[in-house]
């Protein structure tokens, strides 16, 4: 076992990542450790990353223990650079994290010189030079070859013919050269790509109460409603973000089905949102910024026209389904769609109620007319087993026994033959439904799986459906 | 002849549709079984509440049938029809099966379905539902008797679907009748069906039972069936031959008859 990360005390002691523990606890006999965790730590990470999305939209990961963010333009709003990094690092030292920055012109550069700089240089350039080859992060056997070869730092490296480095260490290493050096291009992969819209409020003193934080939110909701109204757009999805004073962030996510730029109802939306949540916020030392953006809008018309009444009412459903999508989940509203299968389960798409309007009629097969109802209103899935009473090889249903229940079978109509679908899968049974009625007047839909002998030996059979 | 016939009863029930645009508020929607909308003074009211209440929970299916009928009575075109059902009810009675409603004459494209994960947020549903002047019928679904839906909220909700005009149509099984501020209360079980050709399930029949009614005497039973051509409820036909007229002789008194010996 070998130790992954130490902390001051230990490194001053002559500890180092990559001892073994053996060797470590040798040294140090009252040596505290616990287990390494990647999976919390990339978790941890995520969590700072996502708090420091309050400085600059693009924060890229630098696994496992960086975080690069792209300050071009945003620096002055916090009083340059330094102003800029003296505020993250008081955010960190309120979470007990201490941290080694950097601040240069390609992000490669940056985070080499945030791991490896040791002594201050003139300038940025002699800097990166100056860095040892384990920066280029390379492959174990290319950087054993360049230190074999002489090469120990950086500008070591870059004063080779850049040919002749890539024929022998191959072009990952000269691209990473010239990376670092600021020759080539290497745009960050931001988490999320900006928002199109956004509007922010900064507290002077941190906010602990939820409700206060929600008024402000209503403010800005009604913000942003103006900037989509001088864009005669509406907002589909909405984003809110609350950061706390400690660096850490808590988004809350919202969707419409109609495109809108009501405060109202992005409010009662976020409400909802609020109240469904599992964990609920939790502010810590207090919230010092929230933010609105709109990460996707429609265009919208400046007025909505009234005919009738007809749009209107439509709106008000598109309000309800919004609600209960947002209170109750996206998938458990549902609107249907039929699909072309013989297979009863299957014959009926459910979509998400907030994806399904405008969706034009659809054509649903029924039975011919004079006939009773062919299926059921209720369909079990899956299909129920129950014994029944019935001749082989492929005689009625006489008697069945469902939950515990014995039915006499009165009346039936049948067998309804369906096939498995022979072109998706081979060893599929035939099922032969039977609509019967028992003793009582009640309707049920049950089937034979499987042929008599040359399907199954000896078929079982299932209850599917029960008719009104 | 078989398409052109389904064509037709769909094009009757689109013309139909487009006679009744907006439903006026406190009107009634007639069921089409005489005897019943006879006795009710021409129908169930829009805009109301109407419990129905199952007369055993395996009478399950039933109940939700009758509801599903009286909500295509209800239902003006271009308005949805909203079915609030919890993860419960889907287990033990099954899931809705729209070629089932298709098949039972109704639009499944109008029908939008809510699955809550238990009674308390069904019935919080139902209420922001039942303000929603958008939809034209709501159906609450509701096993068994939660505490939450006492008098006080059957009122709220009755209230809010007067005002909204939405007709809400309260599905209770295996439940026990309780006080509430519903328009009409029904009992509904499954009945035997007319036969058909070699024995077959005929369309589908139910015993109703007018348990309560808010103005207006109640205590009545009647057997309806459904005829889904015409989407309206029937009284079922006499099943079995009518006595044939005697070949020859007016049918009229021919005098007593007498054993021969």
């Amino acid at each position: 076992m070998r130790l992954m990360a130490v902390d001051r005390t230990a490194l001053a002691l002559g500890l180092a990542p990559g001892l073994m523990l053996a060797d470590a606890r040798a040294r140090v006999p009252d040596l505290q450790v616990s287990e390494h965790d990647p999976r919390a730590d990339q978790d941890w990470l995520e969590r700072l990353q996502a708090g420091c999305v309050r400085y600059t939209p693009t924060v890229a990961l630098d696994a496992p223990d960086g975080l690069v963010l792209d300050i071009t333009g945003c620096a002055h709003l916090f009083g340059g650079e330094a102003g800029l990094v003296e505020d993250i690092e008081a955010r960190m030292a309120r979470l007990g994290m201490t941290l080694r920055h950097a601040a240069t012109g390609t992000p490669e550069a940056a985070q080499a010189l945030a791991r490896f700089q040791t002594a201050p240089a003139a300038d940025e350039a002699a800097a990166v030079r100056r860095l040892p080859i384990a920066a280029l992060r390379l492959e174990e056997e290319s950087e054993t070859a360049l230190k074999r070869a002489g090469l120990k730092t950086v500008g070591d490296v870059a004063s080779r013919p850049m040919a002749a480095i890539a024929a022998r260490f191959g072009e990952d290493a000269a691209t990473a050269i010239r990376r670092l050096l600021g020759e080539a291009e290497s745009p960050l992969a931001p988490r999320r790509a900006p928002p199109p819209m956004m509007a922010e409020r900064r507290f002077a003193e941190p906010v602990a109460k939820t409700d206060y934080v929600l008024q402000v939110l209503e403010e800005l909701a009604r913000d942003i409603g103006r900037q989509l109204e001088e864009r005669k757009a509406g907002g589909r999805r909405f984003e809110a973000i609350v950061f706390r004073t400690d660096g850490l962030a808590r988004r809350l996510r919202i969707e419409t089905g109609l495109p809108t730029r009501e405060a109202g109802a992005m409010m009662r939306l976020f409400r909802e949102r609020i109240d469904s949540l599992s964990d609920p916020i939790d502010p810590g030392f207090g919230f010092d910024l929230v933010r609105l953006c709109v990460p996707r809008a429609e265009p919208l018309a400046p007025a909505q026209l009234q005919l009738e009444g007809g749009s209107v009412s439509e709106m008000e459903v598109a309000a309800l389904v919004d609600r209960l999508s947002t209170r109750l989940g996206r998938a458990r509203l549902k609107r249907f769609r039929p699909r072309d299968s013989h297979i009863p389960e299957q014959a009926q798409l459910a979509l998400p109620a907030a994806d399904a309007a405008g969706q034009p009629p659809a054509e649903w097969p029924i039975s011919a007319p004079g006939e009773p109802p062919q299926r059921p209103l209720h369909l079990f899935d899956p299909p129920q087993p129950i014994e029944v009473l019935a001749e082989v090889p492929d005689g009625p249903p006489h008697r069945f026994r469902w939950r515990r229940n014995f039915h006499e079978v009165r009346r039936f109509e049948g067998p309804e033959r369906i096939a498995h679908e022979w072109w998706r899968r081979e060893d599929g049974l035939t099922r032969d439904y039977y609509r019967v009625e028992d003793a009582h007047g009640r309707r049920y839909w049950i089937f034979r799986h499987g042929l008599y002998g040359s399907e199954a030996a000896s078929p079982g059979w299932y209850m599917h459906g029960v008719f009104a | 002849m078989g398409e052109s016939a389904t064509t037709l009863a769909a094009l009757r029930r689109h013309i139909a549709g487009m006679e009744l645009r907006q439903a006026p508020a406190g009107a009634l929607f007639a069921t089409g079984h005489g005897p019943l909308d006879a006795a009710l003074g021409g129908g169930l009211a829009y805009g109301r509440l109407h419990e129905l209440f199952a007369a055993s929970a395996d009478d399950a299916a039933s109940a939700a049938g009758f509801a599903a009928m009286l909500a295509l009575r209800a239902l003006v075109p271009g308005k949805a029809l909203l079915w609030l059902r919890t993860d419960g009810a889907e287990r033990r009675s099954g899931c809705f099966h729209a070629p089932g409603f298709a098949e039972l004459g109704g639009d499944p494209d109008a029908v939008l379905l809510a699955l809550a994960p238990d009674d308390v947020a069904m019935l919080r549903c139902a209420a922001d539902a039942a303000r929603c002047a958008g939809l034209g019928v709501v159906i609450a679904e509701c096993w068994g008797s939660p505490r939450v839906l006492d008098l006080t909220a059957s009122r709220r909700l009755a209230l809010a679907a007067e005002k909204s005009g939405v007709t809400l149509l309260l599905l209770r099984i295996d439940a026990q009748a309780s006080p509430s501020a519903a328009d009409t209360r029904w009992q509904v079980a499954a009945a035997p069906s007319r036969a058909l050709e070699a024995n077959a399930p005929g369309p589908v029949a139910l015993d109703i039972e007018l348990l309560r009614r808010r103005a207006g005497p109640a205590g009545m039973r009647w057997r309806v069936e459904w005829n889904r051509d015409a989407c309206a409820f029937r009284e079922p036909a006499l099943s079995g031959a009518v006595v044939p007229l005697p070949f020859g002789r007016p049918a009229a008194d021919s005098g007593p008859l007498r054993r021969r010996a």
